[in-house]
């Protein structure tokens, strides 16, 4: 009796939960993250719409595109939608992407739109879970979403993408590395590819004959990390240097790595190369140094943020190489505003994801330019055209200068080695 | 001389998992319900200290008392508002409610302190030990975390065996029905168990940052599960046990990261775990339960 | 005689009848939803979700049959829906263009059942010597195994046959021709799509079937005389260890099930701790518990409710997680507190008199 009880208030609950389910996905509006106030009154007026008539907006994409310009009596919306982890412990990735972006969004739209179009974000939480990304996706569309500024995670990325090449969505993904990510003609990257970022690390320690006993600490379970360490080990039989230790960790087993430093010393390695994220390298550089392993460390672009990390013993960093396509202590101008409106609306500095969200949005600004999107425009239509757009642009952004890219969805730029000297990146 | 270092920086680590374990342990011994959001309790009272040290400035010995203040009132808040609505209730159900609490705690961290990684000072600012021309070095804030853990254990042995309170905490633990017919107030009883556990994950919280300065809403979690895993080795419930499986512990992970595979040390801590509980069920130190027919 | 007879034949027909309405439930449910689907007035939030809601409904009954049934703690189901996973993903990508997609799925799903049940029996063996919260960890510790070894699988195919590491996939020295069909710790991908919303809740109904008549059959009523008293149950020749295992592997085997569901629904697989980790497997209990210990279509109902809620409260954005786990204890709280439930009991005498009696009765 009890249970039957129980059953039926489940059941109660849950029906109430489908409704507001079917409601709440249109009114999904209340998450974007755009501050422009002409939008909420936009958002209300199409939540009212949907509630009307729910089945049009689900139905095609086109209908709930149109249904969003009609809306608006300028030149129409354009809807970009973000994907990436909010919540999890990859948190802060994906927080900074959307930061990033949210920053480009506004001054774009301060700066008269896409081609008169108000640019609105909206950036959804998939909490590093592919199948959380797809749900994100699909809340995406039922907002009536033109085009994927996401994944920030390759595995996220790389579900996602399977989906919108069946529905032809144009996707861009920020930071989304591994080389499946842009596999689909319609997938495009900001980022370096891992492999590129392990050959060209490589590469740069032999010809600059950096060290001759290399030891790799990496990540396996993650596939950034593992992705550049194979073709850094593929790469280094050609360069005058040994790989003599390699010591993987995985997500579970990333706050003790003196078994890692150990054995590198051990082996009497003189340099460390980290192809990980900064949380962990930080903890590695702490680690080495209360073990008195003076070595140097050498990374990629993940390493960067370092510096940004509250509270760090910066001096710890000194003599750090890493190869990144962002630095945060730039000097150029473009650099620099980034960095000042980021400290000024977040209160943090930006790390290279931050970057990566910021120039996605504008290469998905100068793609669509290119192409001529205009609100009227279905899904299919934006893809195709924002497919070859894409091939012609040039984009100089905070990642890298004079960016193209290829059918391929690649992005052609040069990685900038920095060192770290003084608590600042200077070029090596 | 590199097994002695990993031997060392195991029994670093495991010190570390000892004094979580002790925590849970307690919780678990008294109040026999598995407190998922210990390993969150340790993270918010590493963020207490945090912001009180590195953000207000306060020294931070002081910081720590404010943080055991601060942990034991949520401690004892999570026990009133979250735990006790279920006494009685199946066990499952306040595991489960204790995941719940664990999602809060993330979150609301998450929201009030944001996702990037804090670095965290070292409140240990003794010199390391070097021995051997430095070619062996003792990180101070593991002798710290071991005198630190091997103080709290005796101190807890000694308080639950000889106190009025620890007893009513045994009584409370072998039968709260009995225990409140005898006139202890369970209720009361548990409260102070839980004011206890949570005041030792402040002190847990800011040794486990201080050794690995990193801060994150999600820092606590997997040394929770490591060190539950600890207690259940040593016998949970057991309070030496709690101490003796943490060591163990850190030390059989860093021994087979160093000569097995470092990818594949959880995976062989949890066949030890296993295999130990098959040779002897309830742990290393547990005791037998009678079986009632 | 007659008496006992007729007492016996009403007791029947009342179980037969339960079944039927979950059966009916879950046929009811997807024809609904089938037809909303089809006038389109189903978003599509929730059109991808409805192969989720499969998946954690079949989990979710599976894991009731190891809690409620059997009356073990397991907090290692993830780890049986892992490798379902993982094994099915890798013979669907092997084979993706060797046979027709239904075949594939079909093999597939038996592949996946046989390698969760092949686990689920050589944990079972020695796990089910212990109990309680012992049970419980042992259970924890075999699903982060699973997961952590999973993590370190290289798998590759080439001309000269196939190749295998767990260190990383330089070691396999994959020819040319080469496919990697796991990848250490970015998993499968390019698993064919085969999974869908028809193909789900088929499952659904075929993993009720076994499990509701596993409950009734011989079998079941063994394995229910042991979780209400072992002692007593081996007294008269029970065989205990033999009926324990037997509910483990199916449980383990429909979690598997549940894997195959999963990851034919997805192009990449990959075993993180998010998606087959102990959280996981929490989750998994959490559906069970809330639905009622014992309670199939409790289960089945909390798995759907909540897989649902945290995308509903998409809309609440920072707050999303925060106001979930926040609903999830309120739920534990109003659902298990001793003081709630007598409230529900006092509300219910005073609304449904008559209702009661009959329970008494009963």
């Amino acid at each position: 009796m009890k249970k039957r009880m129980l059953s039926l208030v489940l059941a109660g609950v849950m029906t109430a939960a489908m409704l507001t389910g079917c409601g709440g996905s249109a009114g999904t509006d209340a998450g974007s993250t755009d501050g422009a106030a002409q939008e909420s009154s936009d958002a209300a007026g199409e939540t009212e719409a949907a509630e009307e008539t729910p089945g049009e907006e689900a139905a095609s994409d086109e209908t709930a595109a149109e249904d969003g310009a009609a809306g608006d009596s300028a030149g129409g919306t354009f809807k970009i939608g973000g994907i990436g982890p909010l919540t999890g412990s990859y948190a802060v990735y994906g927080i900074a992407a959307m930061n990033g972006s949210q920053i480009a969004v506004d001054e774009i739209n301060a700066a008269g739109g896409i081609n008169g179009m108000t640019v609105e974000l909206n950036f959804q939480d998939d909490e590093t879970d592919s199948e959380k990304s797809v749900n994100a996706y699909n809340a995406l569309k039922d907002w009536g979403v033109q085009v994927i500024d996401g994944c920030v995670t390759s595995a996220c990325s790389i579900a996602v993408s399977a989906k919108t090449v069946e529905d032809n969505i144009f996707q861009l993904t920020p930071s989304g590395s591994a080389v499946e990510c842009v596999a689909n003609p319609n997938a495009f990257r900001v980022c370096f590819s891992d492999p590129n970022q392990g050959v060209a690390s490589a590469q740069y320690i032999g010809e600059h004959g950096l060290a001759t006993k290399v030891a790799v600490i990496y990540d396996s379970s993650d596939v950034y990390s593992s992705g550049i360490y194979e073709k850094f080990v593929a790469e280094a039989e050609s360069q005058p240097f040994e790989i003599v230790t390699a010591g993987a960790f995985t997500a579970d087993n990333k706050t003790d790595f003196s078994v890692q430093l150990q054995q590198a010393k051990d082996a009497g390695a003189d340099l460390v190369f980290l192809p990980i994220y900064y949380n962990e390298a930080a903890m590695i550089l702490k680690q080495a140094s209360d073990m008195s392993f003076d070595v140097k460390f050498f990374g990629c672009d993940g390493l960067d943020g370092i510096l940004g990390v509250k509270n760090f013993d910066a001096s710890l960093t000194e003599g750090v190489m890493l190869l990144t396509p962002f630095a945060a202590d730039a000097t150029d101008d473009l650099t620099v505003k980034f960095v000042t409106t980021y400290k000024e609306k977040f209160n943090e500095t930006p790390n290279q994801f931050a970057a990566d969200g910021y120039d996605a949005i504008y290469t998905i600004k100068a793609a669509a330019e290119k192409a001529g999107i205009t609100a009227d425009m279905s899904n299919e239509e934006i893809c195709a055209a924002m497919q070859t757009a894409m091939t012609e642009i040039t984009v100089d952004g905070l990642t890298g200068e004079g960016i193209t890219w290829d059918a391929s969805g690649e992005p052609t730029k040069e990685p900038k080695a920095v060192v770290i000297k003084d608590g600042v990146y200077t070029a090596m | 001389m590199s097994f002695v270092a990993h031997l060392i920086n195991g029994i670093s680590l495991g010190s570390v998992y000892a004094l979580i374990a002790l925590g849970y342990t307690m919780v678990y011994g008294i109040a026999k319900m598995l407190n998922f959001a210990h390993g969150d309790v340790i993270m918010i009272g590493g963020y207490v200290v945090f912001v009180t040290a590195s953000g207000l400035g306060i020294n931070p010995l002081a910081a720590i008392i404010v943080s055991m203040a601060a942990c034991t009132v949520l401690g004892v808040t999570i026990e009133r508002v979250a735990y006790r609505p279920l006494r009685g209730a199946s066990p499952l159900a306040v595991l489960i409610t204790a995941i719940g609490v664990s999602y809060l705690l993330q979150n609301v961290a998450l929201l009030v302190f944001g996702s990037d990684t804090k670095a965290f000072s070292n409140v240990v600012t003794l010199q390391n030990l070097e021995l051997f021309d430095g070619q062996l070095i003792i990180k101070s804030v593991t002798i710290v975390t071991v005198i630190v853990s091997i103080i709290i254990m005796v101190g807890l042995t000694f308080f639950v065996k000889k106190t009025k309170i620890g007893r009513a905490m045994t009584a409370v633990s072998e039968d709260q029905g009995a225990a409140q017919l005898m006139g202890i107030n369970v209720n009361g009883t548990i409260a102070v168990t839980f004011a206890i556990g949570s005041s030792l994950a402040a002190v847990a919280g800011v040794l486990l940052c201080s050794a690995y300065p990193s801060l994150t809403p999600y820092t606590g979690s997997m040394p929770g599960i490591k060190a539950f895993v600890a207690a259940v080795f040593g016998g949970i419930g057991s309070i030496p046990g709690a101490f003796i499986g943490g060591i163990l512990l850190g030390v059989i992970e860093n021994l087979s990261k160093a000569y097995i595979s470092s990818q594949l040390a959880d995976a062989i801590v949890f066949s030890i775990l296993i295999i130990v509980l098959l040779v002897k069920p309830t742990g290393l130190l547990g005791k037998k339960a009678l079986e009632k027919v | 005689m007659d008496m006992e007879m007729k007492v016996n034949k009403s007791k029947l027909s009342k179980t037969t009848k339960n079944d039927l309405i979950t059966y009916g439930m879950v046929i009811l449910t997807y024809i609904v939803v089938q037809l909303l689907v089809s006038t389109g007035h189903v978003s599509s939030l929730i059109q991808g979700l409805l192969v989720p809601f499969c998946t954690y409904v079949i989990v979710a009954v599976a894991l009731n049959l190891t809690v409620g049934i059997l009356g073990e703690l397991s907090l290692g189901h993830a780890g049986f829906m892992c490798v379902g996973a993982f094994a099915s993903a890798v013979f669907s990508l092997a084979f993706k263009d060797a046979m027709p997609s239904g075949l594939r799925f079909f093999l597939a799903l038996l592949i996946g059942a046989a390698a969760a049940a092949l686990v689920g029996f050589l944990v079972g063996i020695p796990v089910l010597r212990l109990r309680g919260d012992y049970l419980a960890i042992v259970t924890l510790a075999f699903g982060e195994i699973i997961k952590n070894i999973i993590n370190v699988l290289y798998l590759g195919v080439d001309s000269r046959g196939v190749h295998f590491s767990m260190k990383d996939a330089i070691s396999l020295h994959l020819e040319e021709d080469g496919v990697m069909l796991i990848k250490g710790a970015q998993g499968v991908t390019g698993t064919p799509n085969d999974s869908n919303f028809t193909v789900g809740v088929i499952l659904i109904l075929v993993t009720l079937f076994i499990v509701l008549n596993f409950i009734h059959s011989r079998t079941g009523r063994a394995v229910m005389s042991i979780r209400d008293n072992r002692i007593a149950a081996e007294s008269v020749g029970i065989n205990v260890t033999k009926y324990k295992l037997i509910a483990f592997t199916v449980s383990a085997s429909l979690a598997g099930v549940a894997g195959v569901l999963y990851a034919h629904n997805l192009s990449t697989l990959n075993a993180l701790p998010k998606n087959f980790g102990y959280n996981m497997s929490i989750m998994i209990l959490v559906f069970v518990v809330l639905g009622g210990i014992g309670n199939i279509r409790g289960s089945i109902i909390a798995a759907v409710l909540l897989t649902l809620l945290p995308e509903v409260l998409r809309g609440l954005s920072d707050y999303r997680m925060l106001i979930y786990s926040i609903v999830l204890i309120a739920m534990m709280i109003f659902n298990w507190s001793p003081n709630a439930v007598f409230l529900r009991k006092r509300l219910r005498q005073k609304f449904l008199p008559g209702r009661k009696v009959e329970k008494e009765e009963a």
